[in-house]
């Protein structure tokens, strides 16, 4: 068997393990008490690994927002200490099994979400989306943040998660499935997806032993934040893409990932490698006072929506979003199918409506990359350069061709030898 | 000679592939033109394209 066909042959291995995956919400639970490998200096952050003094501003905003958070320090003169002193671990939420939007910021208090690939049994987790303005995602670090992010903690997790108990699992894929007939594309537009999980859960809110107040608050934030859903989009697109890892001569992508300052990718046969390089600037709109002068580089773990085949693959599905991220509903369409040319096949249950419900391009295939030119197209939020002030805007993105090309490399340096 | 004079007396259709620059140029003109996006494997960097090669 030749070099390619084995290639070909464990691709067509990945792709179906990714289409064969059922990510479905099982509960919630503390992140130092769910995640593998935590402890109580961990802090997770999204992309690849960075450290401190590599760090871009929001990201730094948001480590120094979780130190004081959970009492490590009490300002954030004191956290930026903690966080220079080399007392804190950090490490990538993708090596925790865990993703995160934006910063991506996880520490050890922090409630998450569980969710579980029914089919291979591997878990993923994220946090609690804050909903817009200021955020710790983004970098802010203020009181606002912190008494948000202690209401999560004490009030929104216990009524969830006795919710969700009385529930029963909720099967994520159907949901993600039918958010896409709804005009989400799963990555930025979240007003189908949320309002499909509260009509879920909304029952059994009201059904649990909890205090009225509580059960009211919890069901105004839910009404209040359109991307409740991408906190669990984003993990649901995670256990099913970590189901395709470690398939040997597979050159499938299993992760895309930023941190704010460098973009990596991994492939499914690669291991746990990753293949950076600086992540490029947004193109987009930006809010009233803000230009491209003000805007961090791009940033997150939101992306695996897009290795998953939807997000940016699905803006078809999706023409409203062109208002948010720029761009002509044409623009969408075109986005969507040119998608095809760089992947391994169209996804089984994830349709677009407009092209005829045509399964969503999926399975971003590294030599079909490379040999095209055409990288994979990521819609995002802008986050400010500066740490503290948020999002200023939102914007189309694709990953540097120097990752595809040093995965490739990679591929022939590894693969040709035997 | 005779024929490409013969050709440029007649109405033009063009497939333009590649280089879409020429194609908004025609457009421009009002030439009826089909653009191909087309680009060399690898962009054409040769070296990308021989360790493609390998992986296939």
């Amino acid at each position: 068997m030749t070099l390619g066909e084995k290639i070909d042959q464990a691709n067509e291995k990945a792709f179906e393990k990714m289409n064969a995956g059922q990510p479905t919400l099982v509960g919630m639970g503390i992140a130092g008490e769910t995640l593998p490998g935590m402890s109580k200096t961990t802090v997770l952050h999204a992309g690849p690994p960075v450290a401190w003094e590599n760090m871009c501003g929001p990201m730094k905003g948001a480590v120094m927002g979780g130190l004081i958070y959970e009492g490590l320090a009490s300002d954030l003169e004191e956290a930026e200490t903690l966080a220079k002193s080399g007392k804190i671990d950090f490490d990538s939420c993708h090596h925790h099994n865990a993703v995160g939007p934006m910063a991506g910021v996880v520490t050890y208090s922090m409630p998450v979400w569980k969710v579980q690939n029914k089919t291979f049994g591997n878990y993923a987790y994220a946090t609690v989306n804050e909903g817009l303005g200021k955020v710790l995602r983004f970098g802010a670090c203020d009181e606002e943040v912190f008494t948000r992010l202690r209401w999560i903690e004490k009030v929104f997790y216990p009524v969830m998660k006795a919710a969700l108990a009385h529930h029963g699992e909720i099967d994520l894929k159907t949901m993600i499935a039918q958010c896409l007939q709804m005009g989400d594309e799963g990555h930025n537009r979240n007003k189908a997806g949320t309002s499909l999980f509260i009509r879920e859960i909304i029952t059994d809110i009201m059904e649990i032993e909890a205090d009225e107040e509580r059960k009211v608050e919890v069901v105004k934030f839910l009404l209040g934040n359109d991307h409740t859903f991408l906190n669990l989009s984003m993990p649901a697109c995670k256990c099913t893409m970590d189901a395709t890892r470690n398939i040997p001569y597979s050159t499938m992508v299993c992760a895309m990932a930023r941190n704010g300052t460098e973009f990596g990718i991994q492939i499914s046969g690669m291991s746990d490698r990753w293949f950076t390089a600086p992540s490029e600037y947004i193109q987009g709109l930006y809010f009233p006072g803000y230009s491209e002068a003000d805007a961090n580089r791009d940033i997150g773990d939101s992306c695996i929506t897009e290795t998953t085949g939807i997000g940016g693959f699905c803006m078809a599905a999706a023409p409203a979003i062109v208002q948010f991220v720029g761009g002509k509903v044409s623009d969408a369409v075109n986005y969507s199918t040119q998608m095809y040319e760089i992947t391994l096949g169209e996804n089984k249950m994830y349709k677009i409506p407009t092209l005829g419900f045509r399964g969503s391009a999926t399975g971003i295939d590294i030599r079909k990359v490379v040999e095209t030119g055409i990288y994979p197209i990521i819609n995002t939020g802008i986050a400010h350069k500066n740490w503290g002030v948020g999002q200023i805007g939102a914007g189309i993105v694709h990953p540097p061709a120097a990752c595809f090309d040093k995965a490739l490399e990679a591929c022939v340096e590894a693969w040709t030898e035997e | 000679m005779n024929q490409v004079n013969e050709l440029f007396s007649k109405e033009i259709k063009v497939v333009n592939i590649g280089i879409q620059g020429f194609y908004e140029d025609l457009k421009k003109n009002h030439v009826p033109t089909v653009h191909m996006n087309w680009k060399p494997v690898a962009g054409g960097n040769k070296k990308m394209a021989g360790l493609l090669s390998k992986l296939k």
